[in-house]
């Protein structure tokens, strides 16, 4: 039966750097943005890819689908959010915070799926942040319906003010491509061999001796810890914390972001973010369309177009991407 | 001498005349809901009363062009600063209309008086847009929670409607909405007999309505909007609520909601609004002209819809008096001065906390048997004067009312 | 007539007994739409592995095309009952022609992420044709009105709703579990190949096994279209409720999938009265914990 990533593919000797030029390329390109870009548009899109790394990490390299990752996105967020604004944090502290929120709530909710496979396991993930979702609702601090705004980004550092637009363009640049990189440093250890393992064949890997359940609680937890990074950033960025957040959509999109941009690759999410976000500013005057429009790339991908666009284009060099 | 002050005088007669056919360019974004649970209250309806705004004024004033642009922020407050961030930013957007949904129009305020620009809010309905979070650049039209919890509080208790049961959307919105309106059926003299809290988006109020039913309360108020006010009422139809002689009472409900409802299941509920299409011959005249630009069967213009158009007619004359558009407090400082005359909310002015003060109507929808077409849906009880209709400078706390 | 009341410690409040059986006959109705959406879920699920995330949105077209059928076509309540699971069954089996034949040699997820993707497409084309606000539809003359039990005041048409429900969904059990055709059904999902090879048509019972799984979504659609408000996204939001319920039950138990979803309506319905804040996540952490202590699910085989 066909995985939801393909194995490796044969991969050229000659273009074992792949991922390291594809890495130069990517960090020159966001550096020079910002002169031709909204820089706004561009912080967000990167803590998207952030969010859609964390995620894709669970899917491409583990073979796990949450489809509840929103929870520790939009709690950190939250969490972030509140910290800067009510008690005065520093930005480096209130990611801090909101990063550590969505550890915690990771362990937790992964305790709970883990316990399941597959389907089910993804039923749940949906279920726990629905749950989350409605406590969010309800509870004081979120601010409800009006989230929390005015968020204040602060001083980095004690002395690099963040209202500065470049600075803060480098800072979140910094923690994508800290995240990226982190994620890379995970794919390519023996821990990550290991997850990749229990991706193809779980039951073998058990034989091997490897206590897969730990392994799988762990990727979870790191997964759901740098989608609480992209979170804390976000909050910092757009200066507000809500339940767009935390809703169901939001895992929706996210998976959405990682189909696109191809499951199993370093730079697929990061592309399919973009994609994405641009597509809702430039047909944000669209309306109801812009879900139907998402439906139809949904189904398009899964039927024709599996691989993604980086897949796509790594299959075709046959490099790894 | 002589020479320098008839050349001072040519001088400035040359301006004059040069600022009399000066150019001025606006550009007016709809940020609105048009995919979502306020999509027929607001949406593309108040984009086509945009629309209608800026022909009316361009055929009057030959200086003047107007631009309309508009988008979807999906009652999101994230989505919604983004939007306005880059309107502002970016696309030389001057104004800021509609903005349904109050979080969101909280948070694009904020992004207004950043940058200087405008705000005219129909839309949202928390009263603290002109209470605590007040700023120098927004204007709310059409109605605010205050308003409706006063209209329709009041005037039940003063038809005899003196014992209240609440079923409350267990969210901010919701329980603000409750708060104020049980304060106002107090001070009128009637009681509060028992309040229960819903979560947001329920489809089943059975449980709720039985516990409505055992409270023997006269009224039933619907400290809710949207589908949960739609499907309380539909349900209660259900139970025999109004056979069983309560009354609903809906503190936020709008003319698309009774259409989706049916007069069947709508009748006799009160509310208070500030627009309806059939009250006078210019409310008749706009709404077919309205029909004609929205171009979609079946459409009732809301009181929302309107308070973009009167607001948007306002904000241009306003322009027109400062010169430009370009500083958003001076125009809103210059709407707080004038006074506004409509087909649709008649007379109009600015109060210093931003609050467009005009009347309210307390209506009650039509029996089946009383209707003479398909959107043939209220009468009107009362009319509450515009200087009752809002709350009382004094009381908001906002800080740009001095003392 | 007599007082239940919770502990001091969990909030002291307390009821009527009257009213209390007045909330678990609610309860138990709501437990109908529960157990009907749960049972064409694990209908769909056992027969094609696949968790048909567009089964909100096919209850939501069930909705609408009743309201349809009586605007434009005159066709009232009793017979859309019929027709709009048979349409909507109809497009169903378009879908799976057309989309999901395709993806039974891969892994379940991506059947999970296709259909994710048509409910999304359904939903955003209802929000353009039918607005938001809702579509009116009225209760049948026939079942207007109501009882009065002594306990509470029973509407005609939430009783029908009880009954329907429970003739629909063991008469779905008896089809699978006791008829020649159910075992057919039930032979195909353990070993397609082999009943195959014993000439019966595996695909077409596939295809028609989904049909009538959205038919019943469907049919839940119908039911509901007088008492709720039929809205383009009215099926979204039960959809993952409806999932938790799956989850406890567990997907293997046709039998499980019913009794699970009256149980669970029972049990909100309960919430409703005594925490009613609480009441749309307890079935979530009802799910938390039947998963703690029986993570198969209340009647799920595998482990």
């Amino acid at each position: 039966m066909e995985r939801v990533v393909d194995p490796a593919t044969k991969v050229s000797p000659l273009r074992k750097q792949s991922e390291w030029i594809g890495f130069g390329i990517m960090a020159a390109v966001l550096l020079i943005a910002p002169f031709v870009t909204y820089p706004m548009f561009l912080m967000q899109c990167l803590c998207f890819a952030l969010f859609a790394c964390a995620f894709n990490l669970l899917i491409g390299y583990v073979g796990l689908l949450s489809f509840g990752h929103a929870l520790y996105f939009g709690w950190a967020s939250y969490l972030a959010a509140y910290s800067a604004k009510v008690w005065g944090f520093p930005p480096e502290l209130a990611i801090l915070t909101g990063t550590l929120t969505a550890t915690v709530f990771g362990f937790i909710a992964g305790s709970l799926a883990i316990r399941r496979q597959g389907i089910y396991f993804a039923m749940i993930t949906l279920a726990l942040a629905q749950m989350m979702f409605f406590f969010a609702v309800q509870v004081k601090f979120t601010g409800g319906e009006d989230g929390i705004q005015s968020v204040p980004r602060g001083h980095l550092l004690g002395f690099i003010d963040l209202r500065n637009e470049t600075a803060m363009y480098l800072f979140v640049l910094a923690v994508f491509l800290g995240g990226w990189l982190f994620i890379r440093r995970i794919i390519h250890s023996p821990f990550g061999e290991v997850l990749k393992a229990i991706r193809e064949n779980e039951p073998r890997a058990i034989s091997l001796g490897y206590k897969t359940d730990r392994y799988k609680l762990l990727a979870f937890v790191l997964s759901a810890t740098l989608a609480g990074l992209a979170g804390s950033t976000k909050a910092l960025v757009v200066q507000i914390a809500s339940l767009t957040d935390v809703n169901w959509p939001m895992s929706g999109e996210v998976v959405l972001m990682s189909l696109v941009g191809g499951l199993g690759t370093l730079f697929g999410p990061v592309i399919g973010a973009f994609v994405i976000i641009s597509m809702q500013y430039k047909l944000a005057s669209l309306g109801e369309w812009v879900l139907v429009i998402q439906g139809v790339i949904f189904v398009a991908c899964v039927l024709l177009f599996r691989r993604g666009i980086i897949g796509e284009i790594a299959n075709y060099f046959r490099i790894k991407l | 001498m002589k020479r320098t002050f008839a050349l001072a005088a040519f001088a400035a007669l040359l301006a004059c005349s040069t600022a009399q056919a000066q150019q001025i360019n606006v550009k007016i974004g709809v940020l609105t809901d048009m995919a979502s649970i306020y999509a027929d209250d607001t949406g593309q309806g108040s984009v086509a009363a945009a629309n209608l705004a800026a022909q009316d004024f361009m055929k009057d004033h030959k200086n003047v062009k107007v631009e309309v642009v508009s988008a979807d922020h999906q009652n999101k407050p994230d989505v919604g600063t983004g939007i306005a961030s880059k309107w502002f930013d970016v696309d030389h957007v001057d104004m800021i209309t509609d903005v349904p949904t109050s979080s969101v129009a909280l948070a694009v305020m904020q992004v207004a008086a950043a940058k200087n620009k405008a705000a005219i809010y129909s839309g949202p309905g928390s009263s603290d847009i002109t209470g605590p979070k007040c700023n120098a650049n927004t204007v709310h039209w059409t109605y605010d929670t205050w308003m409706l919890a006063n209209g329709t509080g009041k005037a039940i208790v003063k038809n005899g409607g003196d014992t209240w049961f609440f079923l409350t959307a267990d969210y901010a919105f919701g329980h603000a909405l409750e708060r104020d309106t049980a304060a106002v059926v107090e001070k009128s003299g009637g009681k509060v007999l028992g309040k229960v809290r819903h979560p947001i988006a329920t489809s089943d109020f059975s449980s709720f309505l039985l516990q409505a039913q055992a409270s023997k309360a006269k009224v039933i108020g619907l400290a809710n909007a949207g589908g949960d006010t739609i499907n309380a009422i539909k349900q209660g139809a259900e139970f025999g609520i109004t056979a069983g002689g309560q009354k609903f009472a809906g503190l936020l409900i709008f003319a698309p909601d009774i259409k989706a409802l049916g007069l069947k299941a709508a009748q006799g509920l009160s509310f208070t609004e500030t627009f309806y299409w059939d009250m006078n011959e210019g409310t008749r005249a706009w709404t077919k002209r309205w029909d004609k630009e929205r171009n979609a069967a079946g459409k009732l213009p809301s009181m929302n819809h309107a308070g973009v158009y009167a607001g948007t007619m306002a904000y241009l004359q306003a322009v027109v008096a400062v010169g430009s558009a370009a500083d958003g407090k001076a125009v809103v400082d210059k709407m707080k001065t004038m006074t506004f005359k409509d087909p649709l909310f008649g007379t109009t002015t600015v109060r210093a906390d931003g609050r467009g003060i005009h009347p309210a109507y307390l209506f009650e929808v039509k029996k089946p048997e009383e209707s003479k077409g398909p959107n043939d849906l209220y009468t009107l009880r009362a009319t509450i004067p515009a200087d009752e209709a809002f709350r009382p400078l004094k009381d908001g706390g906002c800080p740009l009312v001095k003392g | 007539m007599f007082q239940i009341c919770l502990p001091v410690f969990l909030g002291g409040k307390c009821i009527v007994s009257a009213a209390l059986f007045g909330q678990l006959l609610i309860g138990l109705i709501n437990g109908s739409f529960y157990a009907l959406l749960s049972l064409g879920l694990a209908v769909i699920f056992g027969m094609l592995n696949i968790i048909n995330f567009a089964h909100g949105a096919q209850y939501m077209l069930g909705a609408v095309a009743a309201y349809l059928l009586l605007n434009y076509a005159g066709i009232g309540y009793w017979p859309s009952l019929i027709a709009a699971p048979i349409i909507v069954g109809a497009i169903g089996i378009a879908i799976e022609r057309a989309f999901l034949q395709w993806l039974y040699k891969l892994d379940h997820l991506y059947g999970l992420l296709l259909t994710f993707g048509l409910a999304l497409i359904i939903e955003g084309v209802s929000r353009h044709y039918f607005g938001t606000a809702g579509l009116p539809y009225s209760l049948p003359d026939s079942l207007q009105g109501g009882r009065n039990l002594g306990f509470m005041f029973l509407p005609n048409y939430r009783a029908w709703v009880i009954v329907a429900s429970l003739v629909i969904c063991f008469g779905t059990w008896f089809v699978i579990e006791r008829t020649k055709l159910g075992a057919y059904l039930r032979a195909a999902t353990e070993n397609p190949n082999l009943v195959r090879a014993f000439g019966v048509n595996v695909p077409r019972m596939i295809t028609l096994t989904y049909g009538f799984g959205v038919a019943l979504a469907a049919f839940a659609g119908v039911m509901a279209a007088p008492i709720y408000n039929v809205s383009p996204n009215m099926g979204s939001e039960l959809i993952i409720v409806v999932f938790a319920v799956v989850v406890i039950g567990g997907m293997g138990s046709i039998l499980g999938a019913i009794l699970t979803g009256f149980g669970l309506g029972v049990i909100e319905g309960l919430t409703k009265v005594f925490f009613p804040e609480a009441s749309n996540t307890v079935i979530f952490v009802i799910m938390a914990i039947v998963l703690l202590v029986r993570p198969a699910g209340l009647f799920g085989r595998r482990a």
